[in-house]
């Protein structure tokens, strides 16, 4: 369990996000990871293991108060704790979720929350540790903007990290996520090196702060796709900010076997023209291909997020990913592998669409959303072993899941986990009008 | 856009075609190295062929409405056609691309390893003084002559690093080296950097020069046919403030700098971040955390500069404790050693070939076998590039006496075929042709002879194995 001492931290500087808070990240990152124990490491190792199994992935069930808020209300329901905490106890309550689910990641909120329809009336972490199912915490508070770069964030959170991740590994929680964010925009010149820096650094110190607390951290550099460039200029960008991460985190001497990875499919701007966009086959080879040059094989699992596909396309891409992983590496060594580490999912909406709109709120429902939701984890536990086929249980036909400027927003980190207070921080502003989160 | 495709884009596809390298080379010496003829008739083959497909493409694009022809082909040439839009700029603009990643993954196959052979010549001359052989341009050529002419040494050895005078020296009949290496199937490489040179104010840290001019340099090696390149960073270590974050650094900027000029004129750069074994009591797992950090601030320097990954070598050194500390077993070596790569070097390097410096020729193999074992399905290649553990009996077998030319090449042979087994993980332990293993009554016999010899020739000889042979093949005549 934890041993770091949380009185040893330092004074914050004055920007959250400058040079020095760079180095100060590093700094205590590197403090944190020299004090983790042989005994804490094989215990962090051993739930990377768990959670990066063959035939298993991750769902991400952690979307924030406002997040979540805005796709409830959008389905005609309304945003208060009891229906986000029936609308998890929906995707939680199949009997055979842990056949295809080796971890859920939650909202710090929802850790606290019951079961009403279970038989003893668990918490949610107990329901999914009966179920095998090893339940995570959601970390981070939200975006922030960087001042030298309005367009770019940053990720809040740092400040009470420690006692947090304390108190969630007391409620149950075994492993963490912290979400980065890094934005392409070839006309204004992004992501600038400065963005990814400081977020590699912030991961850095996320991940060993996470380890001190017995958390295993995902670390999510989430490059999003919003934009108009093109599978090539994201390729690019995916390796430019893998290099930095894996830099950081070897700086930092962050204990790699205990993280995982949590990176976006390789894929053209959702405003790039139609005639340029690769075949799916394409895109999977130059993923499969950026993370073999940038993720080192410590790491036990590499996790892709949805990132706004539709259903099929996550779990079809997904499944072609696989497929093209388990050829060896050289055709002069039948025996090599192509990716030592497992590429599994960590999705969010490609795992609760069609079961938010099953549900839809009404209690007749329960069964069938349940049974949706059992049925996307299946289809996915199988694209992960390269052996998906059609059809796909998604009753949502084709319909984008993409949202603008999620994670954006003064509310971003109310709603159960600690407000920070960013001393100078102002209000964000979404930059193109549209409302925020 | 279609015309774009097939009139301009399909000849400069064909052009940049692999020589897709077949299985068949793995079993037979049947891979014949291109002269400079051969390769512009293969060129111009090419242009002609593909101004043809061109022509006929164009014509046939008349009648068929291309699109429909495209969507027809079988998803591979479709996905050739999709892979150049994704590929990055450093390798879409490179010319060589295809080529330096398919000899990277030749070299780096399965079973053979890389002959480490490109001393300097002061480095050559002190090695040759020692077995009493004057240091001479002659005695230079011979001595790599005997190398590179050993039979069946390419079912062993992939490729052999070449000093630059090496490169265009000639066998005693006026066969080039590069073709002699072409018949056995051994690719040639090339040292590029010239030399270490102090870094002033630091603890006698080094950085490696030969920046200015490696352009041009690589572009004459590769002419002479040359195909890889080698680089030596050398950090020191020790249990406090070795290395220094500047000696790292400097080595770790000239090293991607080579690193993209070498592939940039289509020679592999085999990259090698040496944290040298010294004098200290430095722990296993002080050069562990060294080499972590050393490696780690490689790639992310490689990385900045395009370098591709997928077309370089990595040559470092087994993590072993320092020269005072008690001796670590092969287990621990190999531990520390595998923990080190997983951590820092991707999987799209495709071999990793580890240097011998420190080790002695038996440590060496044992070690080399005990990382397959401890990493039996590793993404990259685990195997050697081998100096000493391939030439240090050699050369004592040889010490310059005509007489010994074929036993010196058969221990050198043999200390391949045992580095090879090792690789592969069959390597049987005891076997080892360094001559201290032998059964028993092999040693009496050895014992016997030794004491024979010594008695006449009054030198002190190092016995090994070979002397049964040696006296056997005496008697035999040499075939050329």
């Amino acid at each position: 369990m934890s041993t770091a001492s949380p009185s040893s931290a330092p004074q914050a500087p004055a920007s959250s996000h400058g040079l020095e808070a760079y180095h100060l990240h590093l700094m205590e990152a590197a403090k944190l990871a020299a004090q983790l124990t042989q005994h804490q490491k094989n215990a962090l190792e051993t739930i990377a293991n768990q959670m990066a199994r063959p035939g298993r992935g991750l769902l991400a069930a952690d979307e924030s108060v406002p997040t979540l808020g805005k796709r409830l209300v959008a389905a005609g329901l309304v945003n208060d704790e009891e229906t986000r905490r029936a609308y998890r106890e929906v995707l939680f309550s199949h009997p055979d979720l842990g056949e295809y689910l080796s971890g859920a990641i939650l909202f710090s909120e929802t850790l606290g929350q019951k079961a009403v329809k279970d038989a003893e009336g668990r918490l949610f972490p107990a329901l999914l540790q009966s179920k095998g199912v090893l339940p995570g915490v959601k970390v981070d508070l939200g975006l922030e903007p960087l001042e030298y770069s309005a367009r770019e964030t940053h990720t809040k959170g740092m400040n009470d990290l420690m006692e947090r991740c304390q108190e969630f590994y007391a409620q149950g929680a075994r492993f963490a996520k912290w979400r980065a964010v890094i934005r392409i925009d070839e006309a204004a010149n992004l992501p600038t090196r400065a963005c990814m820096q400081i977020n590699s650094a912030e991961l850095a110190r996320y991940a060993a702060t996470c380890q001190a607390c017995g958390l295993v951290p995902i670390v999510e550099p989430e490059i999003l796709i919003e934009g108009a460039h093109s599978a090539e200029t994201f390729a690019r960008v995916t390796e430019a900010a893998l290099s930095e991460v894996y830099y950081t985190l070897a700086q930092a001497k962050v204990f790699l076997e205990g993280t995982l990875l949590k990176p976006q499919m390789i894929m053209p701007g959702v405003d790039s023209p139609s005639e340029g966009r690769p075949r799916p086959e394409e895109a999977a080879r130059r993923t499969l291909e950026a993370l073999r040059r940038r993720v080192p094989p410590a790491v036990p699992g590499v996790v892709f997020l949805s990132g706004g596909q539709t259903e099929e396309q996550a779990t079809q891409n997904l499944n072609l990913i696989n497929q093209l992983a388990k050829r060896p590496a050289s055709p002069f060594r039948p025996s090599s592998t192509t990716c030592p580490w497992i590429l599994s999912f960590s999705f969010g909406r490609s795992l609760q669409a069609s079961v938010l709109a099953t549900w839809d709120g009404k209690d007749k429902n329960y069964e069938k959303a349940m049974e949706v939701a059992g049925a996307l984890a299946k289809a996915n536990a199988q694209a992960q072993l390269g052996e998906y086929q059609g059809p796909h249980p998604s009753v949502l036909k084709g319909q984008s899941l993409h949202e603008t400027n999620r994670g954006w927003g003064a509310n971003a980190g109310e709603g159960g986990g600690k407000g920070e207070s960013t001393a100078g921080a102002t209000a964000t502003v979404p930059p193109s009008g549209e409302t925020a989160a | 856009m279609y015309i774009y495709v097939t009139i301009i884009r399909l000849p400069l596809i064909t052009l940049q075609r692999p020589i897709r390298p077949s299985l068949r080379c793995l079993t037979t010496s049947q891979f014949t190295f291109p002269t400079a003829k051969k390769l512009k008739l293969c060129q111009a083959m090419k242009i002609f062929s593909s101004l043809l497909l061109a022509s006929l493409v164009t014509t046939c694009s008349a009648f068929v409405p291309l699109n429909q022809v495209l969507n027809a082909t079988p998803i591979k040439t479709r996905g050739r056609f999709a892979a150049l839009k994704m590929v990055s700029r450093a390798e879409k603009e490179n010319p060589y691309m295809e080529e330096l990643k398919a000899n990277a993954r030749k070299i780096g196959g399965r079973g053979r390893g890389i002959l480490a052979s490109d001393e300097s010549n002061a480095t050559t001359g002190k090695r040759l003084e020692a077995v009493g052989v004057e240091n001479t341009e002659e005695n230079r050529r011979k001595w790599r002559e005997l190398l590179y002419t050993a039979p069946g040494l390419g079912q062993y050895i992939s490729g052999a690093i070449m000093f630059d005078e090496t490169l265009y020296q000639k066998t005693a009949e006026g066969k080039p080296f590069v073709d002699v290496l072409a018949e056995q199937n051994i690719i040639p490489g090339i040292k590029v950097d010239t030399g270490l040179q102090n870094m002033f104010g630091t603890d006698g840290e080094t950085a490696t020069q030969g920046l200015d001019g490696l352009g041009d340099r690589c572009k004459a090696y590769y002419k002479q046919g040359a195909r890889f390149a080698k680089w030596r960073a050398v950090l020191k270590v020790d249990d406090r403030d070795l290395p220094s974050e500047k000696a790292i650094w400097e080595n770790a900027h000239a090293l991607a700098r080579y690193a993209a000029i070498a592939q940039e004129n289509g020679l592999v750069p085999i990259v090698e971040p040496e944290v040298t074994l010294g004098p200290g009591a430095y722990s296993i797992e002080r050069t562990a955390f060294i080499s972590e950090r050393v490696n780690s601030i490689v790639m992310n320097w490689l990385n900045r500069y395009d370098v591709v990954l997928d077309a370089i070598l990595l040559k470092p050194n087994m993590i072993l404790p320092g020269l005072d500390a008690p001796i670590a077993s092969k287990e621990e070596v190999a531990k520390y050693t595998v923990q080190v790569m997983k951590r820092s070097i991707p999987p799209a390097v495709p071999s990793i070939h580890f240097l011998s410096g420190g080790m002695g020729e038996e440590e060496a193999t044992l070690n080399l076998q005990q990382l397959q074992k401890e990493y039996p399905d590793a993404p990259w290649s685990l195997t050697f590039s081998y100096g000493r553990a391939l030439q240090s009996s050699t050369l004592k077998t040889w010490s310059g006496k005509q007489e010994n030319w074929k036993a010196a090449q058969d221990i050198l042979v043999k200390l391949a075929q045992a580095n090879s087994q090792a690789q592969l993980g069959q390597f049987v332990e005891g076997t080892h042709p360094d001559g201290k293993n032998a059964p028993v009554f092999i040693s009496i016999l050895r014992f016997v002879l030794g004491g024979c010899m010594r008695l006449i020739s009054r030198q002190a000889v190092e016995v090994d194995v070979s002397i049964a042979q040696r006296k056997k093949s005496q008697k035999r005549p040499r075939c050329k």
